[in-house]
């Protein structure tokens, strides 16, 4: 939607970009309105409603989205946001990371974390199993002994873990 | 006065405790990493560290975290000089001049005179906090909820006027702050507020998973996009090199002094570390009779942001510890965690937990002398860090940010919470939106409304509350000017256009 095309630049310009976040951050503002409205905004018997504030904190919000909207359109058409190509290096990174997140409530921490480094290591840097294995299994193992070993903090752990019995 | 020194002679037997000196060497080492590591900074360092301290009493607590603090402040000046990455915002200034020096050979000189003038910014500004946190603390003690609600205001308009960016990128930054800490059970009233029905934002935005995503995973993709490549100069520092270069410091005395003023002033209202640094930087260009070269590796150009950044980063502590107001994100890290240990901040703070308070502070004088000694010692260590391919480091650092994101409540939906707070940061920070009012605004939206809500209580409704004595109008007047700043320099450029016809 904010990624009009364009003949000259091969990406995204600034200025759709400052368009779409000024869009969004009005959106979240109206929200923000909204859910204050819901519990009141104005005085109840013990003073000012649990919305009061945030009903504030969403106009001016609002506000200031409107003011970095019209500076948005203003912006110069020609200057690129980024290149595709480096969106796509940004896609590789959160793309695996993103992934790696929703991995962690099934799986637990250690086995994503894993298969994330691994990932990594064999697809952008190009490394050998030797010194992939190495890492993605020493960084894993390393929290584990500090953490819940010393620290004795738990992290999450999946059904390799409850199999292992750790 | 006096009492003063006897309570910091107290503190520094707290703070000289070997366990507690243990601690500073390991918090400046582990410090010194975070800052050379691209995606961890101060900030997220010391939140992803925090809940490894909720066993140890808060003075050990607080003197390892802020050391890791200082350490991240003195890391990033590595990065600048050899590898012309600076690891941290603040030290952007110092690779215009440091990484020059760099490539002409002068490596050590550079690091040395950026070690040094981070060591002599630090510790004017302790100095300062010493003298002055505990008048201010005094004099907060009559503050009642419309002076707290001013302080509050006045921290935030600094903001608006001083940073760098559009002053409506930092509203609407700031505001969504406000926005996502009003989210949950309404301290007041008991009413949950802008769920909209979720369970999982029952309990609000917790501002440590914001610092770790917009810091942390924000960081990690803006420098995937940027397709990093390490060239890096080889460091040799040995002790004739650091001793040549102490002998030529004194000569920049004048530079110091500047920066440290620029620095002390900065980081007391929440302008932080990074705008105190070009500030002096620029200032130093300006009034330098070797202006002209800087860019070119003047040495000058090093002492003059590094001072200043240090000073800044050292004297933002000193709100938060006096008036409960951090002014910087690491800061407000620091912050939640006094609050997570029971203490609140704020002038009770050095009534209560005097012991406290001069422990830190003593801490402070100590955790420079060993940083400075530490960082002379160890540079090659860090730059070999530095030289470990970032698709090996990159995947480790989002681990450690999960880890760090989970820890915080043994909550899951909190990782994922970081990874939307990462994206957020990638965006914002493209778009020029400043991130440091966003999360100081978490952290501090809570107290704000609190404090609104009760003057308005006691008024009525009545806005003329903030108005009503000599000293919180003070407080809210200056406030304004702070805010509309731009604004009036502006609107004075043209006068004097208009007075003086060219």
């Amino acid at each position: 939607m904010q990624q009009a095309p364009h003949g000259a630049g091969s990406g995204p310009t600034q200025r759709n970009a400052e368009i779409g976040v000024a869009v969004l951050t009005l959106l979240f503002g109206l929200i923000v309105i909204y859910g204050s409205t819901l519990v009141g905004i104005g005085w109840g018997s013990d003073g000012p409603q649990a919305g009061f504030f945030p009903f504030y904190v969403g106009l001016i919000i609002c506000g200031c989205s409107i003011i970095n909207l019209l500076h948005g359109l203003r912006e110069n058409p020609t200057e690129l946001f980024s290149e595709w190509s480096q969106l796509g290096q940004v896609l590789r990174v959160l793309i695996p990371t993103a992934i790696y997140v929703a991995l962690v409530p099934f799986l637990g921490i250690y086995v994503p974390s894993v298969i994330l480094i691994s990932v990594f290591m064999k697809w952008l840097g190009k490394y050998g199993t030797p010194l992939t294995l190495a890492v993605a299994l020493g960084v894993p193992a390393f929290f584990y002994i500090t953490l819940e070993r010393w620290f004795l903090i738990p992290l999450p752990k999946g059904p390799l873990e409850a199999w292992l019995g750790l | 006065m006096f009492e003063n020194f006897i309570n910091l002679y107290h503190g520094f037997h707290i703070a000289a405790d070997p366990f507690n000196i243990l601690l500073m060497a390991v918090g400046i080492l582990l410090g010194v990493i975070i800052g050379v590591l691209p995606g961890l900074g101060g900030a997220n360092g010391v939140a992803i560290l925090l809940p490894l301290t909720f066993s140890m009493s808060p003075t050990s607590a607080i003197i390892l975290l802020t050391c890791i603090y200082w350490g991240a402040l003195f890391g990033g000046a590595i990065t600048s000089v050899l590898f012309n990455i600076p690891g941290e915002p603040w030290s952007v200034a110092t690779t215009f001049d440091g990484h020059p020096m760099a490539r002409n050979g002068k490596a050590g000189e550079a690091l040395t005179a950026a070690f040094t003038s981070s060591f002599v910014g630090a510790f004017v500004a302790v100095i300062m906090i010493t003298l002055i946190a505990p008048l201010v603390a005094q004099f907060a003690l009559q503050f009642g909820p419309a002076e707290k609600f001013a302080v509050y205001f006045l921290a935030f308009a600094s903001f608006v006027g001083m940073s760098k960016e559009p002053p409506a990128k930092t509203i609407v930054s700031m505001m969504i702050g406000f926005a996502l800490a009003a989210v949950g059970l309404d301290m007041v009233t008991g009413q949950l507020r802008l769920t909209f029905g979720s369970t999982e934002l029952l309990n609000g935005f917790d501002f440590l998973i914001a610092v770790i995503g917009l810091f942390g995973i924000g960081e990690i993709l803006l420098t995937m996009e940027e397709g990093l490549e390490f060239r890096g100069k080889a460091a040799k520092i040995d002790p004739r090199i650091v001793w040549k270069t102490w002998k030529t410091l004194p000569k920049y005395w004048a530079t110091s002094l500047r920066s440290c003023i620029i620095g002390c002033w900065m980081g007391i209202t929440p302008a932080g570390a990074t705008p105190a640094s070009f500030m002096a930087y620029g200032v130093a260009k300006r009034i330098s009779k070797n202006g002209k070269n800087f860019g070119n590796g003047e040495i000058e150009g090093v002492i003059a942001p590094e001072t200043a950044a240090h000073a800044a980063g050292t004297s933002a502590m000193l709100p938060m510890l006096a008036l409960g107001v951090p002014g910087s994100p690491t800061a407000a890290v620091l912050l939640g965690g006094l609050l997570i240990w029971g203490l609140q901040p704020g002038p009770m703070l050095f009534v209560e937990q005097s012991e406290f308070v001069w422990g830190l502070i003593a801490s402070m004088y100590l955790g420079n002398v060993v940083g400075l000694i530490l960082v002379l010692t160890t540079v090659p260590l860090f730059a070999s860090i530095l030289r470990i391919p970032f698709s090996i480091i990159a995947p480790v650092i989002l681990v450690i940010c999960a880890i760090g994101a989970y820890t915080v409540n043994n909550n899951v939906f909190d990782v994922i919470m970081m990874l939307v707070f990462g994206v957020l940061g990638y965006v914002l920070k493209k778009t020029n939106y400043p991130l440091a009012p966003l999360v100081l605004a978490i952290v501090l939206g809570d107290s704000a409304e609190e404090a609104f809500r009760q003057s308005l209580l006691s008024s009525g409704g009545s806005l003329g509350i903030f108005f009503s004595n000599g000293l919180v109008s003070t407080i809210m007047g200056i406030g304004i000017i702070a805010g509309i700043w731009p604004l009036l320099q502006i609107a004075l450029n043209r006068f004097r256009r208009v007075a003086q016809p060219a």
